[in-house]
């Protein structure tokens, strides 16, 4: 058996190579007819799987580190997690990080991932000051922001070279602790409301109760917080547990997600309460479980998410929300959260406004109300986010992205499309 | 702040302890053959974590370095951790004596040479661990790999005894014995997923295991499983076997 993805699906043959030395890079890509750069395995659908996988885990030395200054130099097959292991008692964090540690460096700026302070701070690639990369040709280039292949590589799917290494800039704390406020609502319209409230809040996050009705679809927990400021910076990763086989696939049938879900609500019983939690607590609550993907059964699953424009978030979300509701295909996650300005990468998914993203494990009838959901999303002006998904047609991808025919013609003007390729490039022809 | 040395440093698991030791605010004594190229490790580990480490050239089959190697050290370790291994086919060292030479020297007499100069000297001190990595495969012979199999048994057996001696002066000896792991050496080899671990997570058990003083880690835990059943099938059905 070969690497699969976060999403278990879908499963393919492939032969992985381990990237461990660029200097045997131009050898690896001549010789191959195409392949794709695999960090972690984190992404939860088809970008990063085909035929053959550059294995880039392997490639994971730290190079450098201005420890004043918080620049930090790392290989890209660093994984975010060992970075916060180095950095955190120094009085650093990442600047921008998503809701894993477990991605690696390389596929953070391939998918110019973002986090819970999108609103104020944007996506990955704002903390990237430069980065090397090798092209289809074997040649290493140097970029930075402003170049086109800055732009391009950033939320570039893996399909621009080999990201090789990366200068990063940090955030300076003083605390490895976090003050988190959590606010209950009864409503969509009550949690919009409260994201408004909080936007000055660098960190934000609700989770949304998907198999809500009526009157109640859109009711959440809002979690918003901040880093403290008590001077205690020990920081230890969790013990972690761990899903040890892939569930039945019958285990997630929406009774246990009602359980869930009622769980979650019992944690903010008087609407609003406060928390002093860890790191690992407030950003990566579900890396505390390993291979949690498992818990969706052997057949996999996929993540949709989808951002609609601010003044269209509304009605656009009360509309998925409430088929969704209909299906009751239940999501056991539902993450919404408020988004600030789109950058200038041709790729990268965030835009002013809220996304949604739900889990479903895959069934019969999935796919079709997806395709459903798509046509919402594309009526309302949004799209869809590739790290995530495992089935979005041409069409529906590329209306929600105005910069793609400079993504392609990029692609093709640097033979790019000639040797990378992943089964989600070749799907949505990029 | 204590010094940890690792005997065969080049190897993946090797360079993922050495790793964890140093997040955990050891310095290091990184010793191997051609330490030089172990240039980029060190610089990766002190950016890493702020410790020192230090290369140190060291050959295991060359016994008679062994003691001044040790000596030379400018600060005695807290612990060491022996993680040499050499593994060619079966087919290759069965039919190449020098094969079986290397095999039994280094995972064997390799280590007892060095063990025995760092166990005399924890011994009179009372204090320090002692880590060796061994194998499952150390646990029954099998035709598949029972070269490197026996020259890794008697290592375990060496690691037993020497647990026992060192327990009245509360040294510590922790037997490691790893099953599949994701390496250089294990590339080109279809394993299975679920029995195969990562170097980082062996990496992590042995600190853990080591930390709290145990005795014998199988990793993943599963192979003790494995290995459980397998020492226990009779020997006139294991004959015949091919697993």
């Amino acid at each position: 058996m070969g690497l699969i993805s976060w999403g278990m699906y879908p499963i393919i043959k492939n032969k992985k190579i381990s990237l461990r030395d660029a200097k045997t890079l131009p050898t690896y890509i001549n010789s191959t007819d195409e392949f794709i750069p695999y960090g972690n395995g984190r992404s939860y659908g088809d970008s990063a799987l085909n035929e053959n996988i550059l294995y880039c885990k392997t490639y994971n030395n730290f190079l450098d580190f201005d420890v004043q200054n918080g620049i930090l130099t790392c290989q890209a097959g660093v994984l975010l997690s060992e970075i916060l292991d180095s950095v955190i008692k120094r009085g650093w964090f990442l600047k921008v990080t998503p809701g894993t540690k477990l991605i690696t460096l390389g596929g953070a700026i391939a998918s110019d991932v973002h986090g819970k302070n999108h609103h104020t701070q944007g996506c990955f690639s704002e903390c990237v000051e430069e980065f090397t990369i090798m092209l289809s040709d074997g040649e290493i280039k140097s970029c930075k922001k402003g170049d086109e292949l800055f732009h391009a590589t950033c939320g570039g799917m893996g399909l621009t070279g080999v990201i090789l290494t990366a200068k990063i800039s940090l955030k300076k704390i003083n605390s490895a602790f976090i003050n988190q406020t959590t606010i209950k609502t009864k409503n969509l319209a009550e949690t919009f409301e409260a994201f408004e409230n909080y936007k000055d809040i660098p960190y934000s996050v609700a989770w949304i109760d998907c198999l809500a009705k009526n009157e109640e679809i859109g009711k959440c927990l809002l979690m918003v917080g901040d880093f403290a400021d008590d001077g205690n910076l020990e920081y230890k990763s969790k013990k972690k547990l761990s899903i040890p086989f892939n569930f039945p696939s019958f285990a997630l049938n929406s009774l246990s997600v009602k359980a869930f879900n009622w769980l979650y609500y019992a944690k903010a019983k008087d609407g609003i309460s406060k928390q002093r939690v860890s790191i690992d607590t407030f950003f990566y609550p579900l890396d505390a479980i390993g291979e949690w993907n498992r818990i969706y059964g052997k057949n996999g699953f996929t993540q949709y998410q989808f951002i609609l424009p601010k003044e269209q978030s509304f009605e656009g979300l009360k509309e998925i929300l409430t088929k969704i509701s209909d299906s009751g295909k239940g999501s056991f996650l539902a993450v919404l959260k408020l988004y600030g300005k789109a950058n200038e990468n041709y790729l990268s998914f965030p835009l002013e406004g809220y996304s949604l993203a739900l889990d479903f494990k895959i069934e019969a009838g999935l796919f079709e109300l997806l395709n459903t959901l798509d046509e919402v999303v594309l009526k309302h002006g949004g799209r869809i986010y590739l790290t995530k998904d495992v089935r979005v047609s041409k069409e529906t991808f590329e209306k929600g992205y105005p910069k793609i025919e400079q993504f392609r013609d990029f692609r093709s003007k640097n033979y790019m499309d000639k040797k990378l390729n992943s089964l989600q490039s070749k799907m949505v022809k990029i | 702040m204590s010094y940890v040395l690792i005997i065969g440093a080049k190897s993946d698991i090797a360079k993922e302890v050495a790793r964890v030791y140093a997040k955990n605010g050891y310095n290091l004594y990184l010793a191997a053959r051609d330490s030089l190229s172990l240039e980029d490790l060190k610089h990766d580990i002190e950016i890493r974590s702020g410790v020192n480490v230090e290369l140190k050239e060291f050959d295991i089959t060359s016994y008679d370095t062994h003691e001044e190697f040790y000596r030379s050290l400018k600060k005695r370790p807290v612990g060491v951790i022996v993680v040499s291994g050499y593994m060619v086919e079966q087919k290759v060292a069965q039919k190449e004596w020098i094969e079986t030479l290397n095999t039994v020297n280094v995972n064997y007499t390799g280590a007892l040479s060095i063990l025995n100069i760092v166990a005399n000297d924890f011994e009179k001190e009372q204090n320090g661990f002692i880590v060796g990595v061994s194998s499952v495969a150390g646990d029954r012979g099998r035709k598949a790999n029972y070269i490197y199999g026996s020259a890794k048994a008697g290592f375990s057996a060496y690691l037993s005894g020497l647990r026992n001696r060192l327990y009245e002066s509360g040294v510590t000896v922790l037997t490691v014995k790893p099953g599949f792991v994701e390496t250089k050496m294990t590339e080109n080899l279809d394993l299975p997923q679920k029995l195969t671990a990562q170097p980082q997570e062996v990496a992590e058990d042995i600190f853990n295991a080591q930390q709290k003083g145990r005795n014998v880690l199988y990793t993943k835990p599963i192979w003790m499983v494995i290995m459980l059943i397998i020492k226990h099938i009779p020997e006139f059905i294991f004959k015949k076997m091919s697993i």
